[in-house]
């Protein structure tokens, strides 16, 4: 059955791999199966689509897990006006309205708009002009049995904001679910005890938890943990959560005995990690033939803008300048061993690698990705390995020159060394293409490095168009 | 640091062909409830090495794991719980993980092994 989908207006490219990844996870269908309509004359960006989806509760258990759907509602009535809604709601079949209109129900109609402000007095006068419907119910505006909602949108003007070609429509419907949002400020970074430079924001990390399909009893790795802001999201969700980072300093000590990752877990009253430790996501101290134990590997990667990777071996060492310095035995257990800088593209390579080995079949990796604002997001820019498949890829941009991509990858095949070799070559090929964007500190300096005036004179990037409605570009 | 964790292990130093299981050296064991969960513990159970786990439980102090065990046993709430305690509820919060192959300890200090290596190790 198709349901009107109605997003929050933000995170435009998360809405809707959000839904599909829930439709799999509630639903059972593949993400690339769910079918998506826009109403007549809306943009892509528009908030308002149409999923169809195999039952009401499908659609419930969805729109109340996500973070971006607003709400799913049975479409009872739409029209490019009132006389047309009007019409519309008169022709939806009796028998799926007339149950929900019974005498000893409760109600409550809601009046919302978009791109638009509808004055409290204008939202009196429309819900009285839908006394055409036969409401017999008494109105409970705290705790009612059935919501509906009468949506407006606006047409495009130049100056509303309004995503292009979107017009003035109006929806009708009968409320399903929807966000629970106050999740975002229980978990909101600045009341939380422990942070780091790069804590993932709580909404982002409700999102990948989502994209991961982390539901109770899974098995959730996040090998660069830092303060576990990740791995709360997936707690949150009833997930055992296990992680490793190679700072000693974040995962062990934090800033005290009540302010480290545990505290953040305790905070919210979550089940602590599983397992915490640290480790060398270059060399993984996982033990030969273990494979397939986690439901779902997620991370944000150091990429080398605000945060950079390290790995094990000093610079020299590694480049074979200086022979490896032998620790006297005296010294050895409180050495403190040098690093390396651990390259963005390396750094993927072995994700891809101990993900293909550690996830299960059909568990899925996901983790943010940089890329330059001047290159076209194009499908091979991407990492790719043998055993995986790309599922979903959304934009958030994080400045003018670079934004990141959140990348969903669903493990498809199983590993064996012969894949392993495959990806290697893979990955060495990836890196022939995009060694420009990935070498070492390049990215940084792309990102960071002053502009070229004479090249910023021409009116062709985004911020010198000054058109009101910049879709994700906000 | 959990057994469970514990059971996934290993030394990776350069030239160390065989370094599971781990052998632990016990400074402090702690007991930390955790909700028990049947199905993850059935999830589990084909992925855990199983002697280690009972070696290991021992060392910590905990004996009261089957030598063996099979799939049949995931039937039994009481094994299940055995196995609950033994993976998920016993706690090496300082003490050291030792490789079976060079000795080489990796300390555990606040429940936190770490498993980074030095320079000549890589």
């Amino acid at each position: 059955m198709w349901y009107l989908c109605v997003f929050y207006h933000r995170l435009l490219d998360y809405r809707k791999p959000e839904v599909e990844s829930l439709a799999e996870l509630y639903g059972g269908l593949q993400m690339s199966t769910v079918e998506w309509k826009l109403p007549q004359d809306h943009h892509p960006d528009s908030p308002f689509h149409f999923v169809n989806l195999p039952s009401e509760d499908v659609a419930r258990s969805i729109a109340n897990r996500s973070i971006l759907v607003k709400g799913m509602y049975e479409l009872w009535g739409q029209g490019n006006s009132y006389e047309e809604l009007e019409e519309s709601i008169k022709n939806y079949p009796e028998d799926r309205k007339l149950p929900y209109l019974a005498c000893e129900s409760t109600f409550k109609i809601t009046v919302d708009s978009f791109g638009k402000v509808i004055s409290f007095q204008e939202q009196n006068d429309r819900i009285k002009g839908l006394s055409y419907i036969p409401f017999q119910g008494r109105v409970d505006l705290k705790n009612p049995e059935n919501k509906f909602w009468l949506m407006e949108t606006d047409d495009h003007g130049a100056n509303n904001g309004l995503p292009p070609i979107v017009k003035r429509t109006v929806f009708f419907g009968r409320e399903i679910g929807g966000a629970d949002r106050k999740r975002i400020p229980t978990y909101q970074l600045k009341s939380r005890m422990y942070l780091g430079p790069t804590a993932m924001d709580a909404e982002m990390a409700f999102l990948m938890a989502n994209q991961a399909l982390v539901t109770s009893g899974k098995l959730v790795y996040d090998p660069f943990v830092g303060t576990g802001s990740i791995l709360i999201a997936a707690a949150h969700f009833g997930a055992m959560t296990m992680g490793a980072d190679i700072d000693i300093r974040v995962v062990r000590d934090g800033r005290g005995p009540d302010c480290n990752v545990w505290s953040n877990f305790k905070q919210y009253g979550l089940s602590m990690p599983v397992g915490l430790l640290r480790a060398d996501n270059n060399l993984p101290p996982w033990r030969p033939g273990l494979k397939e134990v986690f439901d779902a590997i997620i991370c944000d990667p150091p990429y080398g803008v605000r945060a950079g990777g390290r790995k094990s071996g000093g610079r020299k060492l590694l480049k074979g300048a200086v022979a490896p310095y032998t620790v006297p035995d005296d010294k050895r257990t409180d050495h403190i061993p040098s690093t390396a800088p651990y390259s963005l593209a390396e750094c993927v390579h072995d994700l891809l690698d101990l993900s293909a080995k550690m996830l299960i079949l059909g568990g899925r990796l996901v983790y943010f990705y940089p890329v330059l604002r001047d290159y076209d997001i194009v499908e091979d820019m991407f990492p790719e390995h043998p055993c995986f498949k790309l599922v979903a890829k959304s934009e958030q941009i994080l400045s003018s020159r670079y934004s990141r991509v959140l990348l969903t990858m669903v493990k498809t095949g199983p590993y064996t060394d012969e894949i392993a070799e495959l990806a290697r070559i893979k990955h060495l090929e990836f890196k022939e293409n995009h060694l420009k964007s990935l070498e070492d500190g390049s990215l940084h300096s792309s990102v960071f490095s002053p502009s070229d005036p004479q090249l910023s004179t021409g009116p062709k990037s985004w911020k010198d168009i000054k058109q009101k409605y910049r879709g994700k570009y906000v | 640091m959990r057994l469970l964790t514990h059971n996934m292990l290993s030394s990776n130093i350069k030239g160390v062909t065989n370094g599971f299981p781990l052998g632990i050296e016990v400074e402090k064991v702690i007991e930390k409830q955790v909700d028990f969960n049947p199905d993850f513990l059935r999830n589990m159970f084909a992925k855990v090495e199983w002697k280690a786990l009972v070696d290991a439980a021992r060392t910590m102090g905990y004996a009261e794991l089957p030598e063996e065990a099979d799939l049949s046993m995931l039937e039994s709430d009481d094994f299940l719980k055995r196995f609950h305690h033994a993976l998920l509820e016993l706690h090496l919060e300082e003490g050291a993980l030792v490789c079976p192959e060079t000795g080489r300890k990796f300390p555990v200090n606040k429940g936190i092994p770490n498993m980074l290596l030095l320079e000549d190790e890589v």
